[in-house]
């Protein structure tokens, strides 16, 4: 039986020749990263193995995405513990306020990730390097702890959902539209230990940008991981950033997948997933109907706070005017991405729009802190997550979207499709 | 190795949000979160729990985050076992690597009800629901996680390697 993509880049990492889904095994690892919230924990548990120091320091990342520039003092004294052990173990890839961006567009742009590397972070949405076509997945802090002492971690090889994605999307519909259509389509569980595989004639349409968009979020479908073929445009973005020379794995003609589906993307909407998980999904359309009015909009977070999706929002709020009651928020992922907003004008498209435009944060995705909502409030938000809960009080509303939709409904003031503003 | 105490039930999807909320995450000290645990689904949990005390919730419990406060807190909080039909799978493997143990078992998850007595002998994966007198049966872990959770955790496991190679 053959193996899958990810099965294949796995067996390598364990030098075995074949894999099963269940099998038990261990495997190097290429990167190993944590963010301010994780680390913290990680490096108590580290300091418990007896390792005196990490078992690579160019391996090592440690970004200070989550609640820097420090929110609080509690805060601040986490922040302090991961840059003392980062400096201890001379870590190479530490990233601090000033250089530091949110880590899952800071990685792939500083070149640290590469096609068909085994990746672990402790954050859940590692799983963005499946972009690339790297086995990259999501762990807690002991693994990371274990990982920074190892180079290793155990894993069970997972199985697969192959999801064959033909034809080109229409305009407004991005990768951000296509992962919630599929997570409302499978549910937050439909793919609970499994990789989600992408391919498929479609793909060619999708830029880098939309495939970080969608590997984000396999992990709102419960899966291990998302994964795209390294095709020439993956290898591209990888030599063009400098990372490792990309390898590339393909999934065997005789893959063995539990289930194959097919999407034909000209066919799908923008689409909105309703509170309180991001298998609700309504199309745009249905959404607009509803005639939902919102207080907040959040641009920015490792699903969306790319340069192309600045260039969606600059582009629509450019010569107009946010409604007077939504608070609108965005924030580039990255310093890089910051400064191109810059020198491209969309910061002043959006201080001109009445938009606020932040310094790169994971802040008020997970409800951690710039744009924390009231009871009651909603906000549409180009986040990932819309649990009770997640962005402030538990009774107010997320509801996930595109930058297009965000941005448009930021100017109407209710979940607005781009198509009328 | 048991638990044994009352149940607290909870539905699908419990995510680690409501179990720890992240405006809580600016600490890792397991008693302090312990203090929030499960606040935002059910805000009496943290005071009314006691040693021992049993969740039992739905599918796919611990999804979204990959926070480790979660099953920490979960384990502070003092409960002995969280039993469910299926958990988020960076749930799953927080748990077993910080030694809170954890069950899955679809049909006790189901049947079991809020408030009864429950005993859970972890060697044999056995359920006792003392108030109905029912017993279920969980699904075994496999070889290599039991022995992760027999030496108390990963960290446990690994230094014992490492105790081994030096």
């Amino acid at each position: 039986m053959g193996m899958t993509m990810t099965q294949k880049i796995i067996a390598k990492h364990a030098g075995l020749d074949n894999v099963r889904a269940g099998q038990l095994v261990e495997a190097e690892l290429d990167i190993v990263m944590g963010n301010d919230i994780t680390t913290a924990v990680a490096l108590k548990e580290f300091k418990k193995t007896g390792a005196e120091g990490v078992f690579d320091k160019d391996k090592v990342v440690i970004v200070l995405d989550h609640f820097t520039p420090n929110k609080d003092i509690k805060a601040a004294e986490q922040c302090k513990a991961c840059r003392n052990f980062a400096w201890d173990m001379n870590v190479k890839h530490f990233y601090d306020v000033g250089e530091v961006g949110i880590e899952h567009a800071l990685l792939p742009e500083k070149g640290i990730v590469s096609a068909g590397q085994i990746i672990i972070g402790a954050d859940s949405h590692t799983c963005t390097y499946g972009a690339l076509g790297a086995f990259s997945t999501g762990v807690g802090s002991t693994d990371m702890a274990i990982g920074m002492a190892t180079g290793k971690a155990w894993f069970k090889v997972p199985s697969a959902i192959k999801f064959v994605l033909t034809g080109k999307p229409a305009k407004w519909v991005s990768g951000k539209d296509i992962i919630l259509h599929i997570i409302g389509m499978i549910g937050v569980d439909g793919a609970l230990y499994k990789s989600m595989e992408f391919t498929g004639d479609g793909i060619q349409y999708l830029s880098m940008d939309d495939r970080f968009s969608m590997a984000n979020m396999a992990i709102e479908a419960g899966a291990k991981n998302g994964i795209f073929p390294a095709d020439e445009k993956a290898a591209e973005y990888c030599r063009e950033h400098g990372a490792k020379e990309p390898v590339v794995y393909e999934a065997d003609e005789d893959a063995e997948y539990e289930d194959t589906i097919t999407i034909d993307l000209s066919k799908l909407h923008p689409t909105v997933s309703f509170p309180h998980l991001p298998e609700n999904t309504r199309t745009v359309e249905e959404a607009e109907a509803e005639n939902i009015e919102i207080d907040q909009v959040v641009i920015g977070s490792c699903t969306n706070g790319r340069i192309s999706d600045m260039k969606i929002a600059a582009d629509i709020l450019r010569g107009k005017h946010v409604n007077k009651k939504v608070r609108t928020i965005i924030i580039p992922a990255t310093q890089k991405i910051y400064l191109e907003c810059v020198e491209r004008g969309y910061v002043e498209d959006f201080i001109k729009a009445g938009a606020v435009f932040s310094v790169p944060t994971c802040g008020p995705c997970l409800g951690g802190y710039m744009g924390i909502l009231a009871s009651g409030e909603r906000c549409v938000s180009t986040t990932n997550r819309n649990f009770v809960g997640r962005m402030g009080a538990k009774d107010s509303e997320v509801y996930l979207a595109s930058p297009a939709v965000a941005a448009a409904s930021a100017l109407t003031g209710h979940i607005t499709s781009p198509e009328n503003v | 190795m048991t638990a044994e105490g009352k149940v607290f039930k909870y539905g699908d999807n419990v995510d680690t949000d409501v179990i720890i909320p992240a405006r809580y995450l600016n600490v890792s000290s397991g008693e302090e979160l312990a203090k929030y645990c499960m606040i935002d689904i059910d805000e009496s949990f943290a005071s009314k729990v006691e040693k021992g005390d049993i969740i039992v919730a739905g599918k796919n419990f611990g999804c979204g985050s990959s926070r480790e406060h979660a099953p920490l807190a979960i384990k502070c909080a003092g409960a002995g076992c969280v039993i469910a039909p299926s958990f988020a799978r960076i749930f799953y493997r927080n748990a077993i690597n910080i030694g809170m143990p954890i069950m899955e078992c679809a049909e006790a998850a189901a049947e079991i009800k809020a408030g009864d007595e429950v005993s859970v002998d972890f060697a044999t994966g056995v359920i006792t629901d003392k108030t109905t007198g029912k017993t279920y049966q969980a699904e075994p872990f496999p070889e290599f996680m039991q022995k992760i959770i027999d030496q108390g955790g990963l960290v446990k496991y690994v230094s014992a390697q490492f105790g081994n190679e030096q």
